[in-house]
């Protein structure tokens, strides 16, 4: 926190962002400004990784974002690791490696270090590439019967099939913490549950009560980020937006955001509004979803009929206005394809008044319901301190005390001119995070109708531009969190790597912190009271 | 307690019409091309090429749609873009897997009104599982036809899939089918498990669910709406006609049965 008054102090008397990096980093590390001075650039040996990671995180207090990692040419990859804190530029920094020295210092012990605890993972396993002094790697993305060094992101691995498995070794056992006189791991899943997504959990029990919950993901995974190489940006959309289909707009707006900041490409200010409009519309549906799916978890019936009605009902109106019920083909570079018409609007206004009413109703109705709220309060805690150490985003770090929302931190579509609030809850526990989830519903609701009683004219797109070459990055609020999307166009206009950093790949990591010491019974309450989807998190 | 139930009773009753009638209320599908038989030779080019998936085709001098592949990017739909295809607002989309014949694929009459279904993920982007979620909500409420869904695959009748089949997914779904007791079905929903979709095939992702199951009734749309997936569970106790999963211009439009 003393590091932090002195930058301030430091701004005061003139002394840049860029400034405070040159003079503290000075002959170490090349410190340079790009992009209108909103990154900075820090590029450094693998060896300085520890040091700088500390100072920008601990001192500084500045949140990881993502790692980044390119393979320029085969065995050659640049890492980058980006950073951002509010009205501060964001901060890349940057390191070449190349095999076979292929070994890069974790950094997850350090200061909020577990936010790159499963990137340093997930990279060991696709790349290749090892983390020195990192407690677990191995077996992440790429289950037990995966060929050792067959590392799918490589340039060299061939995409097009898979590679031959290898039998799975019979004295395998899943790796356990737990250490105690009867302790055994109680599986659920894959397949588990009415319509659950495919993920596995071990529990880690001595009887009644579960110690320690480790959940295994990536049944999912498909590949996104390697198919989408050398794609055409149009047909790499259509993986943007489907690979987390129930919050397809909001992952198809980053993307086409990314292709207008590389080719230089302004939006018209209708087509700004509406897509904020269709934002909010989907971040409306998902969380008045994932209401409804606490209270199925707490077999509340006629609750779950209630706010699955509502959600039904904003899956038509989603459909009526955009033509999709999950807004799918709506969002394109430079613009929308559909424009809302003037019925729709009137339509739209109409029928939100009404769902922010029931949901309204709903809520009063759930805390007054005792038997509800016992079912929720104290379970599933996640506390502050720990919600930023991993670095925990969206209504989830809100519900624990972190109110980042990156609509705030670094506004985009109609952002800017739309004001509205972040809600957030100290408490942490399953009840705060449905209370974050029905206020960020009504947030949504206002937002909307702020927008559409003042929706510019115009057209809703730049026609004919050409993409250019280049990289850059893209950030927006998924109604899960945080979102970063990472896009290189090479020179023959194809994507050359694109990188996904989605808020449940993050949140999921937390997950394990509100599954510990609590009742079986309360299991798919934590679950649902999360509501993070796994197919966004598996890509 | 009382509060509640007062407020399901002022809700009063929302459950769709179909199967009985058609039900035409607005969003509950988006829709899908068709074929036709219309247009210049230029137009039919122009769709042809603005499909990202080659699922509109060019075929006597009309254009045909291989629903399969469709995956509702809406390209096809701009109007400001180009020709606009002919556009289907049914949504009775279950067909026939290929190369299956109806008299194997249909489960008895005695499963009509008892039906007890299993759901497995392989790798779907969830927007699939969401629709299929809906079919409990109390405007679809499957109940009402006698559909069910089980936790066990030990007393399921139909096995749902949804998603590409990933490669992490086809072992748990292999052994899901295997512990199904006979008679029983596999009911593939959306573009992803019957022709991989945007995902499929890869190194990640098979190209559909058939590449290790027995398929018999198909669900085409991304995702089919949840009276699409109805439809399919119909189709398969012989409730409903099954429509077509290629429909060529020659084809009439189908209208809602």
């Amino acid at each position: 926190m003393v590091m932090l008054e002195q930058v301030v102090e430091h701004r005061l008397e003139g002394e840049s962002f860029f400034d405070l990096c040159r003079r503290t980093w000075d002959r170490r590390v090349l410190v340079s400004q790009t992009a209108g001075a909103r990154i900075c650039r820090l590029s450094c040996s693998p060896r300085e990784l520890p040091e700088i990671w500390q100072w920008l995180t601990r001192d500084l207090d500045f949140s990881f974002a993502t790692l980044v990692v390119d393979e320029i040419a085969d065995g050659r990859w640049s890492f980058s690791y980006l950073f951002y804190r509010e009205s501060s530029p964001w901060v890349y920094l940057e390191f070449p490696l190349e095999a076979p020295h292929a070994v890069v210092p974790s950094v997850v012990g350090l200061h909020k270090g577990p936010a790159a605890d499963w990137h340093e993972r997930e990279v060991e396993d696709l790349f290749g590439v090892t983390f020195e002094a990192h407690p677990r790697l191995g077996e992440f993305i790429l289950h037990e019967d995966w060929p050792e060094g067959a590392n799918p992101m490589r340039r060299s691995f061939d995409a097009r099939h898979p590679p031959v498995h290898r039998d799975p070794d019979p004295s395998w056992q899943p790796p356990t913490v737990v250490e105690a006189a009867g302790a055994f791991a109680m599986p659920i899943g894959p397949v588990f549950s009415d319509f659950a997504e495919s993920a596995h959990f071990l529990l880690e029990t001595v009887g009644e009560d579960v110690i320690r919950t480790i959940p295994r993901l990536f049944y999912k995974y498909r590949g996104v980020e390697k198919i989408a190489e050398r794609q055409p940006v149009d047909r790499a959309l259509l993986l943007a937006e489907r690979f987390s289909g129930t919050s397809a707009f909001a992952h198809g707006l980053a993307f086409c955001q990314v292709v207008e900041n590389i080719s230089g490409v302004e939006v018209p200010p209708r087509a700004r509004a509406l897509r904020s409009l269709f934002a909010e519309l989907e971040r409306l549906r998902h969380h008045t979803a994932v209401v409804t799916g606490i209270c199925n978890s707490t077999a509340l019936a006629i609750a779950t009929s209630q706010a699955a009605l509502i959600e039904e009902e904003l899956l038509r109106l989603t459909c009526e206005a955009a033509g999709h019920r999950y807004l799918f083909g709506l969002v394109r570079p430079g613009g929308l394809y559909r424009d809302l018409s003037v019925q729709m609007q009137e339509r739209l206004e109409k029928a939100l008044d009404g769902i922010a009413a029931r949901l309204d109703q709903l809520h009063a109705s759930l805390r007054y319901s005792s038997s509800f709220l016992d079912r929720l309060e104290e379970v599933g805690i996640i506390s502050t301190e720990r919600a930023r150490s991993y670095g925990l985003v969206g209504p989830i770090a809100r519900a624990s005390g972190v109110p980042s929302d990156l609509r705030k931190l670094f506004p985009y579509a109609a952002y800017e001119s739309v004001d509205f609030e972040v809600p957030t809850a100290e408490e942490g526990d399953g009840y705060a995070r449905l209370r974050v989830f029905f206020f960020e519903a009504q947030q949504s609701v206002s937002t909307i109708q702020a927008i559409l009683s003042a929706l510019p004219p115009g057209a809703i797109s730049t026609a004919g531009f050409t993409v250019r070459p280049g990289a850059a990055l893209g950030a927006i609020e998924a109604p899960q969190g945080a979102a970063f999307h990472w896009l290189r166009i090479g020179d023959d206009g194809m994507v050359a790597r694109y990188r996904i950093t989605s808020p449940a790949f993050t949140n999921w990591h937390g997950f394990h912190l509100a599954a510990e010491n609590f009742a079986f019974q309360d299991f798919p309450i934590i679950l649902a009271s999360f509501g993070v989807s796994n197919a966004e998190c598996d890509r | 307690m009382a509060n509640w139930v007062l407020q399901g009773l002022r809700t009063g009753i929302k459950t769709s019409t179909y199967p009985n009638r058609p039900d035409s209320s607005p969003g509950i599908s988006p829709g899908r091309p068709s074929s036709a038989e219309l247009g210049s030779r230029a137009e039919v080019e122009d769709l042809v090429q603005r499909c990202p998936t080659g699922a509109i085709l060019a075929q006597n001098g009309g254009v045909a749609v291989e629903h399969g592949r469709c995956v509702h990017c809406m390209r096809c739909s701009q109007t400001n873009e180009g020709a606009a295809a002919s556009w289907d607002q049914n949504y009775e989309w279950a067909a026939d897997a290929p190369d299956i014949p109806a008299a194997v694929s249909r489960l008895n009459r005695t499963f009509g009104r008892s039906l007890h279904i299993r759901f497995v993920d392989a790798g779907a982007c969830s927007a699939c599982i969401s629709e299929a979620r809906q079919l409990n909500n109390p405007y679809y409420n499957m109940h009402r036809l006698g559909f069910f869904m089980t936790p066990t695959p030990r007393n399921a009748d139909v096995l749902l899939v949804s998603g590409p089949m990933s490669d992490a997914m086809r072992l748990p779904l292999r052994k899901t089918y295997d512990a199904m007791p006979e008679p029983k079905r596999v009911l593939a929903i959306g573009a992803c498990a019957i022709s991989g979709g945007v995902f499929g095939p890869s190194f990640a992702a098979a190209g559909g669910v058939s590449e290790a199951l027995p398929v018999d009734v198909v669900v085409p749309g991304c995702p089919p709406p949840p009276l699409a997936i109805l439809h399919g569970l119909l189709v398969l106790v012989g409730r409903k006609p099954p429509a077509k999963l290629v429909s060529l211009p020659s084809d009439k439009v189908m209208g809602q049965s």
